[in-house]
C-alpha cells in the first residue's frame, strides 16, 4: 500500500470517527444543562431572564467542544496538509 | 466546495489579494457606518421621532441593559466596543439572506481578528479601571502558583472565541452547500433559517462572553472585612 492510499484511508476514517465520537459528550452535557435550567425555571420563574442568559452562555461553551471536533474533521477532509503534500509529490513526478 | 470566503478572489495584484472576506467585510462596514450616519443626522429628543431613530434607540438601549445585567455597572463606557462586536457579527450572519453573499465570519482570519480585539480590550479596560498594578495583581490571585494557569486561560479563552464563531458560521454555509447538491428544493431553506438562528445566537454569545471577560477584569476587589467579635 503506497503512502497516498494510506494517507487517504487514515484521513477519511479519522474524520468520520472524530465527529462521531466528538459529538456524544457535548450532546449529553447540553441535555443535562437544559434539564437543570428547566427545573430551576420551574422553581423560580421570576429570574427567567438570568437563567436563560446563563443557559445560553453555558450551552455555547459546551457546544464549542463539538465545534472543535467538527473543525478538525473538516481540516482532515478539505485542508489536509499531508494529502496536499503527497498530491504535489505525485503531480511533480 | 469552498471552505471559506477567503477562496473567492475578486481581484489580484501580485501579493495583494482582494478576496471575498475583505470585500464582504468592507460592504458590512459601509452599511453599518453609512446607515448610522444617515439616521443620526437629525436626532430629536422630543416626542416626534422617526422610526429609524427609534430602531437605533431600541438596539442601543437593549445592548446597554444586557451589558449592565452581566455586571458592568457603567455600561456606557463599554457599549461602543461590545455593541460594535454584536452588530458586526449579527449583520454578517443576517445578510446570508442576500444571494451570492458569504459571511466574512466564516473565515478564520475575521474571527481571529475579532478575538484578538477582545484579548487586547480586556487588559485595556482592566488597567483603565484598576491601574496597572491592580490589574497585574489579579493574575496572581488567589495564589502565585495560579499565575501560569491564569495566563493560559486568557489565551485559551481567546482561541475558543475565535474557533467557536468560525466553526458555527462555516458549518452553516457548508451544510447549505452540501444540501444544495442533494435535495435542492425545500430542505436547504429550512437549514438556512437554522443558520440564521445560530448566527444571531453566536453574535449574542460572542459579545456577552466579551462582556463577562471585561467584567471579571474590572470588578472591584474588596478586602474581606474582619469580624469584630465582642467578648
Amino acid at each position: 500500500m503506497d503512502s497516498i492510499t494510506l494517507i487517504a484511508i487514515a484521513s477519511i476514517v479519522t474524520a468520520g470517527l472524530t465527529i462521531a465520537l466528538g459529538s456524544i459528550g457535548p450532546a449529553l452535557g447540553e441535555g443535562r444543562a437544559v434539564a437543570t435550567a428547566l427545573s430551576s425555571l420551574a422553581q423560580q420563574p421570576d429570574s427567567a431572564t438570568t437563567i436563560t442568559r446563563t443557559l445560553f452562555v453555558g450551552l455555547a461553551m459546551i457546544e464549542s467542544i463539538a465545534i472543535y471536533c467538527f473543525v478538525v474533521s473538516m481540516i482532515l477532509i478539505f485542508a489536509n496538509p499531508f494529502w496536499n503534500h503527497v498530491i504535489a509529490q505525485a503531480a511533480g513526478k | 466546495m469552498r471552505l471559506s470566503p477567503d477562496e473567492m478572489i475578486f481581484w489580484q495584484y501580485g501579493l495583494f489579494k482582494l478576496n471575498g472576506t475583505v470585500v464582504f467585510t468592507w460592504a458590512l462596514m459601509f452599511v453599518l457606518a453609512a446607515g448610522s450616519k444617515l439616521i443620526t443626522r437629525k436626532l430629536s429628543t422630543g416626542l416626534e421621532r422617526s422610526r429609524w431613530q427609534s430602531l437605533l434607540e431600541i438596539v442601543v438601549t437593549g445592548i446597554e441593559k444586557q451589558i449592565q445585567d452581566v455586571g458592568l455597572r457603567h455600561s456606557e463606557r463599554y457599549v461602543g466596543f461590545l455593541g460594535t462586536l454584536f452588530l458586526f457579527v449579527a449583520l454578517a450572519s443576517l445578510c446570508t439572506i442576500i444571494p451570492g453573499y458569504e459571511p466574512p465570519t466564516g473565515s478564520l482570519s475575521t474571527t481571529a481578528a475579532l478575538a484578538l480585539c477582545v484579548l487586547v480590550a480586556v487588559p485595556f479596560f482592566g488597567i483603565k479601571e484598576q491601574g496597572l498594578g491592580g490589574y497585574l495583581k489579579s493574575y496572581v490571585e488567589p495564589t502565585v502558583i495560579m499565575l501560569p494557569f491564569n495566563i493560559i486561560s486568557e489565551i485559551s479563552r481567546t482561541l475558543a472565541l475565535a474557533v467557536r464563531l468560525f466553526g458555527n458560521m462555516m458549518s452553516g454555509t457548508m451544510i447549505l452547500a452540501i444540501l444544495l447538491t442533494i435535495t435542492p428544493l425545500i430542505f436547504p431553506i429550512a437549514m438556512s433559517v437554522l443558520g440564521l438562528l445560530t448566527g444571531m445566537v453566536q453574535a449574542y454569545i460572542f459579545s456577552i462572553l466579551a462582556a463577562v471577560y471585561i467584567a471579571s477584569a474590572t470588578r472591584v476587589r474588596k478586602p474581606t472585612p474582619e469580624l469584630n467579635v465582642k467578648r
